[in-house]
């Protein structure tokens, strides 16, 4: 058993939020240069350009990437043999989260009731999700999720008999609604299988697995080069103006499910799709 | 790239065209869904505005916090969608100008056209680009509203698409079809 205080994981969920926030992953910078090698179109070239430059600011002038810095979803990958002293688990996490988000100057995003509304003024609570793994340590994640994407992600109970070509057809459905919403060019993370809501996560799940690497299963690798290819073909472009580059990477992620099903879900990034992980 | 002020007048909103590019410079007002809300209500109340909406551009915009010594933080736009069913009631008062991203509905679209207002894009997610051009950032009202507060800010060259023009036109349409077809 190895005891970790929870001042531990405030303190590193303080740093990655702002952090986060501030510096895109290299996965990310790497496929917006090359997107921008490869553009055709006269406008969308120049909008990937400002885009590039937007990053490379943010970097050299410790400004947010983008102004909304999210909601912070955090994932703790927790080994077994872990006790954790010293106080409450998920208070520390909504600390770290406040104390980030007042020291890195980040924008507080969160209302306290969805229909009552009513800023909490701190952008807590996390988002907190908790998987127990094998082991004695912890592996912190934090993914801050601006909601121009969020809002244009869904999720469909396609029937066994879809088959492959109804997960084609409805993530392309899902691309072509969302259309310049999102800020394209976009990350698309896809979940199948599962229940309803394992599916979503798998889903956001996927969005944090660096866009240049693939799926282990070979089936899903080809899928996920297949279906950027094609929301490439769309034609949406950046920003949605028009031009070859409305996605920068697709990633897959699935699990079993049940026999009548076969949940397919789309949670949608843009090009400021950030996380940021320390294990400890 | 062409170069336009703000507050805006009519014959230069009627002037542009889906597709332009320009560089925008003057007085702007931000203010996103809360602020919209609040604004259309104190106008079915038939109280006075915090702001002259004639001629005005609205950014619409929540941006981060400034750090001591800045002007603002981060300030790129939301999704201007959310701003539709307000949109309308603020051009019949004489708004001229919105900026922000993504599409807009074919009420916003209509009324662009009957009282002659543009619709810009800034690029959404380059927060950090976009904070370059502002110079001056003054809270008007709402500030209880935090980033969603009522500011004018004065911005230089300011880079913008024009993406629905006052006769209709739509780049998100017109943009994708001419890569297309081309």
């Amino acid at each position: 058993m190895r005891e970790i205080d929870v001042k531990l994981i405030k303190e590193k969920i303080e740093n990655l939020c702002i952090e986060a926030n501030l510096y895109l992953p290299s996965d990310i910078t790497k496929a917006l240069d090359l997107c921008y090698k490869n553009e055709d179109g006269a406008l969308a070239k120049d909008i990937l350009g400002d885009i590039i430059e937007n990053y490379t600011l943010a970097e050299s002038h410790k400004i947010p990437v983008c102004q909304d810095t999210g909601l912070a979803c955090v994932f703790l990958e927790i080994g077994q043999d872990v006790h954790f002293v010293g106080g409450d688990l998920t208070d520390a996490v909504n600390d770290g989260v406040r104390a980030g988000y007042e020291k890195g100057y980040l924008r507080k995003s969160v209302v306290c009731d969805p229909v009552l509304r009513g800023n909490t003024g701190d952008n807590t609570p996390a988002m907190l999700y908790t998987e127990i793994v094998k082991g004695d340590k912890v592996k912190i994640t934090v993914a801050p999720k601006g909601f121009g994407s969020e809002n244009m992600s869904q999720i469909k109970m396609l029937k066994p008999s879809d088959g492959i070509d109804g997960i084609k057809n409805f993530v392309l459905k899902v691309i072509e609604e969302a259309g310049p919403n999102p800020c394209p060019p976009m990350v698309v993370g896809v979940g199948i299988g599962g229940t309803f809501d394992k599916c979503a996560l798998l889903a956001k799940k996927a969005l944090l697995r660096p866009i240049d690497t693939e799926n282990q299963i070979p089936f899903y690798a080809d899928l996920e080069k297949e279906l950027l290819e094609k929301i490439n073909k769309t034609g949406i472009g950046p920003q949605g103006f028009g031009g070859k580059t409305t996605a920068i990477g697709v990633n897959i992620e699935t699990m079993p499910t049940h026999i009548a099903g076969m949940p397919c879900a789309v949670n949608i990034s843009c090009h400021v799709t950030r996380h940021k992980f320390e294990v400890i | 790239m062409k170069r336009i002020n703000a507050p805006l007048d009519r014959e230069t909103a009627l002037s542009l065209k889906a597709g332009d590019r320009v560089l925008l410079s003057g007085y702007i007002y931000t203010s996103r869904d809360a602020g919209h809300k609040r604004m259309c209500e104190a106008l079915q109340n038939g109280e006075e505005l915090p702001i002259d909406l004639n001629d005005s551009v609205i950014y619409y915009v929540g941006p981060t916090p400034a750090k001591q010594g800045e002007v603002i933080g981060s300030a790129g736009p939301t999704t201007s969608g959310r701003m539709d069913a307000y949109a309308p009631t603020l051009m019949e008062k004489g708004l001229r100008g919105m900026i922000g991203k993504g599409e807009r509905s074919l009420e916003v679209v209509k009324a662009m056209q009957k009282y002659g207002c543009v619709y810009f894009g800034a690029i959404g997610g380059a927060g950090a680009l976009l904070s370059q051009c502002v110079k001056e950032n003054t809270p008007i009202a709402y500030e209880d509203l935090g980033a969603e507060a009522l500011c004018r800010l004065y911005v230089e060259d300011m880079p913008l698409t024009v993406v629905i023009d006052a006769s209709g036109n739509n780049l998100y349409k017109t943009g994708r079809e001419n890569y297309l077809n081309k």
